[in-house]
């Protein structure tokens, strides 16, 4: 199978991992949505390196860090901006996956944080080899260094010009002192030549062959293959089993029961199912007879959730943001308007279902995993294993999707457990029903807006009241308050000028585990801002356009609140406004559309990355469809503009589903849905064409994994009210919400 | 009971259960894992493969079907990802996480045997049992387009 080299760090940092002479420049990734928590580990981190450049004689460049591949580009994008500082073609630059080391530490891929994380900790660390190797060569030919310069892999001096290969320097450069970081000059953004041009991914030609290899296809010699069956109750335990008749399956090799507990395990273990392929597995499974002890969560339904949404909406929330007096403006205005919304629990859906292959041997242990987290499954399966960490070899495998699904490690939790009592290398595979019914959902959530009007059609005040299942309160301790503020995101963050407002939250109980989907809450606190801001222009009369670029007002930096410091990326409305316009004007906003169709707008600010998006509609009686939407994007200075429009064209097909197929509910303490046919997902013959406009910038680069998802549901539900007259305030937008 | 079957051009045997799906068969019993298993029930696509030239899903065929048969999986597609539609899919960047992309590529190729210039009609109707979460469908749609020229261009001038 094929596995990532692993390395000792510090026999790596002298030899390199081929063993011979090397340079090599440790730096330090600070991914951008946990730069605090970063902050925080430097402190208690002795080195902090967590992610090297090495170049070898053979001129081989290789960049290796711990980033995870899920489909995102980073595996491309990274490489670049690096290439870039070195002065080299961008192909020769290998990228590895760091081995997954305690003493390391390893925030894993998300938060539409790895470029915007890497940016400046790439390009210094490319600057410092450059510069060494520049030393280097100029000490050979004994002139001085402002007279060579890097090129294309080589440095170069003088007319005629000689040249050296960066592989003929390394063994010289390793000797030299790394230069300080945060010192190391930098590339004049103008000789730019490789970032911020349209480039091809580097791992097309594995993945449109089928030679990529995800974590399902891991394969070892010996290995078996599981199947779980968990109680289809959230939180519900085994009670008995009776496995004869699932050893009576052909290839069935063994059954018994695992325990999962702690903070990573959605499900309470459950009972195992090990074979010699995965289809006898599934079958032995099938013919398992298990009693459960379903729990309290069996009482647990969407209806309920519901009644408990409504009873919470009938009092006062807890108070996250009060400026103003928003009550008594809104109780004394002569315009005022009131909306709820609801969104349901969304499921990731990852392609690849969730799975893990660990071998569990009496002093190490070795794990092939797709996991956005891969230090936490290290932590995982050395516990379950009772080996210390370093024990534990984790190779972080390409993932089909993460989308937030892939940070959890419940399914390596299980693989572990299994690999402890099997002894052999085991492959703990979910079937599609598995992931969907046992998934993280995105939290079920209830909003009630109010909104002022003066005379002039301003906004006198604003009131925003939330009840939902948080995400925190699922992760904190039992009986720990939750405040909420993390339900709203952005969300809080009002662009529009108001001197009245008021945030409030009440936490709703569920049992339906919860965690990150792709934008996390911004999904919600999108749809629900920019919904209402619509529904507000409407009843002042005015174009929701021009309403919102009034409401935005002056340029000015809001600061993100709840932040704690006024200075971390505040809210720029300029860039803002910049993406409304862009989006407006390629949408051709002020055209008209023929009857029956309409179109709608909407922008918003996450992962600090501005998105406007307009959607255009066809609705008749019952029936509707989603034929437009162009997205405007300032994502600061794109490295791939290639691989910021797909990532913008993936997140709106991603949030397209959300808006317009099906919920994940709740019956029984049991997820209804279990396949396609029930939680269908968009496909092509539904899927619009997106067109993306990138605003030019020379800001540093901001997420765009995730920014695009929460402007697509406002837009469509904007521009259906706009051909029809129907204001959606409910996703997903069903049938009879339209006619 | 051995069942016998040509894959990808070359005789096969496998000595497994009858009903056992040929995805399987593939993934598990000849490690053969470029085909994708995505739901079990023929609803997503990531399994597809030919048969007989025809682009079915083997996670709902077994074994036994197979027998005597013709099976071409994104292996034998192409030595080294020179097929027409594969170096369209790289041109226009199409696989993001990649995972649907052999399941799309092989109903793609089928697609173009049988209309070698398909409408956007066509490609509705020959990709949308395919699912791409990761909402590749746009730049997949481009790359059927641009294959079926290429594969036009050439028989052009081979004729």
């Amino acid at each position: 199978m094929a596995t990532a080299p692993v390395v000792n760090r510090r026999d790596f940092l002298k030899r390199g991992a081929a063993g011979g002479a090397a340079l090599i420049v440790g730096f330090h990734l600070a991914p951008r949505a946990f730069a605090d928590q970063a902050k925080d580990q430097e402190e208690k981190t002795p080195n902090p390196f967590d992610a090297w450049v090495r170049i070898t004689p053979d001129d081989r460049v290789t960049l290796v860090l711990g980033k995870s591949e899920m489909g995102q580009g980073v595996f491309t994008a990274l490489p670049m901006i690096l290439a870039e500082e070195l002065s080299l073609d961008w192909k020769q630059v290998h990228v590895e996956q760091a081995p997954t080391n305690p003493k390391i530490y390893d925030l894993g891929t998300g938060g539409s944080g790895s470029v915007a994380g890497s940016w400046l900790p790439l390009r210094q660390a490319g600057a410092a080899a450059r510069e060494m190797l520049i030393a280097a060569a100029a000490k050979r030919w004994e002139v001085g260094t402002d007279t060579c310069k890097a090129k294309n892999g080589f440095v170069v001096h003088g007319h005629p010009e000689r040249s050296l290969r960066y592989g003929e320097l390394v063994v010289d450069a390793a000797k030299l002192p790394v230069p300080n970081l945060n010192k190391v000059p930098l590339k004049n953004a103008d000789d730019f030549t490789i970032v911020g041009r349209d480039t091809h991914r580097l791992d097309t030609a594995l993945k449109s062959t089928g030679k990529a290899q995800f974590g399902i296809d891991s394969r070892a010699p010996g290995m078996l293959y599981a199947v779980i069956a968990r109680c289809p109750v959230f939180e519900g335990k085994v009670a008995s089993f009776d496995a004869g008749k699932a050893r009576a399956v052909a290839g069935v090799r063994d059954v018994f029961e695992i325990k999962t507990s702690g903070r990573g395990a959605s499900t309470t273990g459950g009972v195992a199912v090990l074979a010699d392929n995965s289809w006898a597995a599934i079958q032995g499974r099938k013919a398992l007879e298990v009693k459960w002890e379903e729990g309290a969560a069996a009482n647990e339904s969407s209806e309920e959730l519901r009644s408990q949404f409504l009873a919470n909406a009938s009092k006062p929330g807890g108070v996250l943001r009060s400026e103003g007096d928003a009550d008594a403006v809104l109780r004394a205005a002569s315009k005022k308007l009131e909306a709820i919304y609801e969104l349901p629990f969304a499921a990731h859906v990852c392609m690849e279902p969730m799975n893990c292959t660990v071998h569990i041997r009496p002093d190490s242990a070795e794990a092939w995993v797709p996991s956005q987290g891969p230090q936490w499954a290290q932590a995982v399966i050395a516990e379950a294993a009772k080996l210390p960490p370093e024990k534990v070899t984790v190779h972080t495998t390409l993932m089909g999707g993460g989308f937030g699904r892939r940070y959890q490690a419940d399914f390596v939790m299980e693989a572990a457990e299994v690999a402890k009592i099997s002894g052999k290398p085991v492959m703990v595979l979910w079937t599609r029903e598995d992931d969907m019914q046992h998934d993280f959902y995105r939290p079920a959530s209830y909003h009630r807006l109010e909104g002022a009007l003066d005379g002039e059609g301003k906004l006198a005040a604003w009131k925003h009241f939330q009840t939902s299942t948080s995400i925190a309160a699922k992760w904190s301790q039992k009986g720990a308050d939750d405040p909420g503020l993390g339900e709203f995101g952005t969300g809080a963050t009002l662009p529009y000028l108001t001197p009245n407002i008021r945030i409030e939250y009440t936490l709703a109980h569920s049992s339906a585990p919860r965690a990150w989907w792709r934008s996390v809450e911004h999904s919600s606190s999108g749809f629900v801002v920019e919904s209402f801001v619509d529904e507000l222009a409407r009843a002042a009369g005015q174009d929701p356009l021009e309403f919102r670029l009034k409401l935005i007002g002056e340029a000015r930096r809001i600061p993100q609140f709840g932040e704690g410091r006024e200075d971390y990326h505040p809210l720029d409305t300029s860039r803002l406004k910049g993406v409304l316009r862009l989006a407006a004007e390629k949408a051709g906003w002020d055209k008209p559309l023929p009857k029956g169709q309409g179109r709608g707008i909407a922008a918003f600010y996450s992962f600090l990355s501005y998105v406007a998006a307009v959607a255009e509609v066809s609705a008749r009686s019952s029936a509707f469809k989603v034929n437009r939407i162009v997205c405007a994007v300032d994502c600061g200075r794109a490295v791939n503009p290639n691989g910021v429009r797909a990532q913008v064209e993936s997140a709106a097909i991603y949030a397209l589903t959300a808006t317009v197929k099906d919920a994940i509910t709740v019956d029984r303490g049991r997820v209804v849905q279990a396949n396609f046919n029930d939680y269908a997902m968009i496909r092509m013959n539904e899927a619009p064409p997106i067109e993306v406009y990138l605003v030019p910038s020379t800001e540093a680069p901001t997420g765009i994994g995730e920014p695009t998802v929460p402007v697509i549901a406002p837009a469509i539900c904007n521009a259906i009210f706009s051909a029809t007259g129907k204001r959606v305030r409910r996703l997903p937008i069903r049938s009879e919400d339209v006619a | 009971m051995a069942i016998s079957f040509t894959l990808n051009g070359k005789s096969q045997s496998v000595d497994v259960s009858p009903d056992m799906p040929l995805l399987w068969v593939l993934r598990d019993t000849l490690e053969m894992t470029g085909t994708k298993f995505g739901c079990g029930m023929a609803l997503c696509g990531a399994c597809t493969v030919h048969i007989n030239g025809q682009a079915t899903r083997s996670c709902i065929t077994p074994i036994s079907s197979v027998a005597g048969k013709k099976v071409t999986t994104i292996e034998g597609l192409s030595a080294d990802g020179s097929h027409p539609v594969q170096k369209a899919w790289m041109e226009e960047d199409v696989p993001q996480c990649g995972y649907c992309q052999s399941g799309q590529i092989m109903s793609a190729v089928a697609l173009l045997t049988k209309k070698p210039n398909p409408t956007d009609a066509d490609i509705d109707d020959a990709m949308s049992g395919n699912i791409c979460r990761c909402g590749t469908y746009q730049r997949i749609r481009k790359a059927i387009h641009r294959a079926a020229s290429e594969m036009a261009g050439k028989a052009h001038s081979a004729a």
